[in-house]
């Protein structure tokens, strides 16, 4: 827990809490040093830990790639090669058995897709508690390290993912094809409206599942984390009782982590996998 | 945990992470790895040439091998051929050199001893003639008689 005054409501909402950046009440531009100045800010601000942590994570995937492709020998691979041709084979092989038209775009993606959100799931095992505490000492009100647990950083990615859907199916079948798929099925021209309804959920539910998806389980992950850290939080005096909670939080956040770890890449192999069916899907003529 | 601005941020963030891995990090390495997919396709194809090339040779070299030991053989038996013709050659060559020796050395001793024959006839005439005249008791002019001295010598 970060400070002795914190209940442990506070102790939750104050690790909930991203670092806002946006116009505040009095007139000035500034962070939020609350939640609900936070939310006073409306949509016009930016939550700056999403935005620098996911800005470096990709930087740093991208610097790494990039100083293999520079370096790329196509003799014998050595070391970092190594695994980055794996990641592309690995990467190229889903993609291949799932995506059946021909576009250049969707390997990269799928390639950035995964290793973005897997380094970005994966900060969820730094302690809970360092960065927010190496923050307050900075000066910094909040500090969340895992973007992957702010819908913004999820929603960003699924709706990025939407457009390019959006964009190829028109592209592929033509704006006509497009809203005739929207429009005629599954009942034909004179069930319309209920054509209508359906697919449009069908298409809407694409990035929200997505998005809502990877939240979700990162958002979950996180929580546990914070509860399992109260157990020693709620450390007051030397006592039978006080030193079980501390042992059993040392045990419940190792085995969380170990577990958490496979969820971080199952829920990153799962985005980059629904994007690569939905781009499929958008190439795809129904008939 | 608000929707915000945070959103478009990362909905343009993404676009270009994706830009970018697409133009400077997949395109090198497929590129890469496709170069080495050929290089060693055609390793493999350059290794079944030489395997098939390696076979050619081996055939050939065992008709060179063959051929050879064919004209070893030839030559061997030739040579054979030859020497007992040079031996056979030799031989008769020597029968020959010996006969004519032999025919030599005969004809030198027919030709002492018709010599000696010739010397004993002088002899035996003179004999006979010293003989007569001692018989006869005085000299036998031998101008006068030498006609019939000459038809003794003829007789002896």
């Amino acid at each position: 827990m970060s400070s002795e005054a914190q209940t442990s409501a506070e102790y939750i909402h104050h690790h909930l809490q991203n670092l806002t950046f946006g116009h505040l009440s009095n007139g000035t531009w500034g962070v939020a040093h609350s939640a609900e100045e936070a939310k006073e800010m409306g949509f016009w601000a930016l939550n700056l830990d999403t935005f620098i942590m996911s800005f470096l994570l990709g930087a740093i995937f991208l610097i790494i790639f990039r100083r293999v492709a520079v370096n790329i020998v196509s003799g014998t691979p050595s070391g970092l090669q190594n695994f980055c041709e794996w990641a592309i084979e690995f990467v190229d092989s889903s993609v291949r058995g799932s995506f059946t038209s021909k576009n250049n775009m969707v390997a990269p993606m799928a390639l950035t897709i995964f290793f973005w959100v897997l380094a970005m799931n994966l900060m969820d095992l730094i302690p809970i508690d360092y960065v927010p505490h190496l923050m307050g000492a900075l000066g910094v009100p909040f500090f969340k390290v895992v973007p992957s647990t702010d819908p913004n950083a999820t929603f960003g990615m699924a709706i990025g993912v939407f457009l390019l859907v959006l964009y190829y199916s028109v592209k592929m079948k033509g704006f006509g094809g497009f809203v005739g798929e929207l429009t005629l099925q599954p009942f034909g021209k004179w069930g319309l409206p209920v054509n209508l309804l359906l697919e449009g959920v069908n298409l809407i539910a694409k990035p929200i599942s997505l998005a809502l998806r990877l939240f979700g389980n990162m958002y979950a992950g996180e929580m546990i984390f914070i509860l399992i850290a109260l157990m020693g939080g709620a450390w007051a005096g030397f006592s039978a009782g006080n030193a079980t909670l501390y042992g059993s939080q040392i045990i419940l956040s190792l085995g969380w982590a170990i577990f958490h770890i496979l969820i971080v890449t199952l829920q990153a192999f799962i985005f980059m996998t629904l994007t690569i069916v939905y781009m499929d899907m958008a190439h795809q003529e129904h008939h | 945990m608000n929707i915000n601005a945070t959103l478009l941020a990362q909905t343009i963030m993404f676009a270009l992470f994706v830009w970018f891995c697409m133009k400077f990090v997949w395109t090198p390495i497929v590129g890469a790895l496709d170069a080495r997919k050929k290089q060693i396709a055609d390793g493999l194809a350059e290794a079944e040439r030489a395997k098939h090339d390696l076979e050619l040779a081996a055939k050939r070299s065992a008709e060179i091998l063959r051929e050879a030991k064919e004209k070893a053989g030839d030559i061997v038996a030739n040579s054979e051929k030859r020497a007992s013709e040079i031996v056979e050659e030799a031989k008769t060559q020597a029968k020959v050199e010996g006969g004519r020796i032999v025919a030599g050395a005969k004809a030198e001793i027919d030709q002492e001893v018709f010599r000696a024959k010739e010397h004993l006839r002088t002899q035996v005439s003179a004999i006979a003639l010293e003989g007569a005249s001692k018989i006869l008791g005085r000299e036998i002019d031998a101008k006068a008689h030498s006609d019939l001295l000459d038809k003794l010598v003829t007789e002896i």
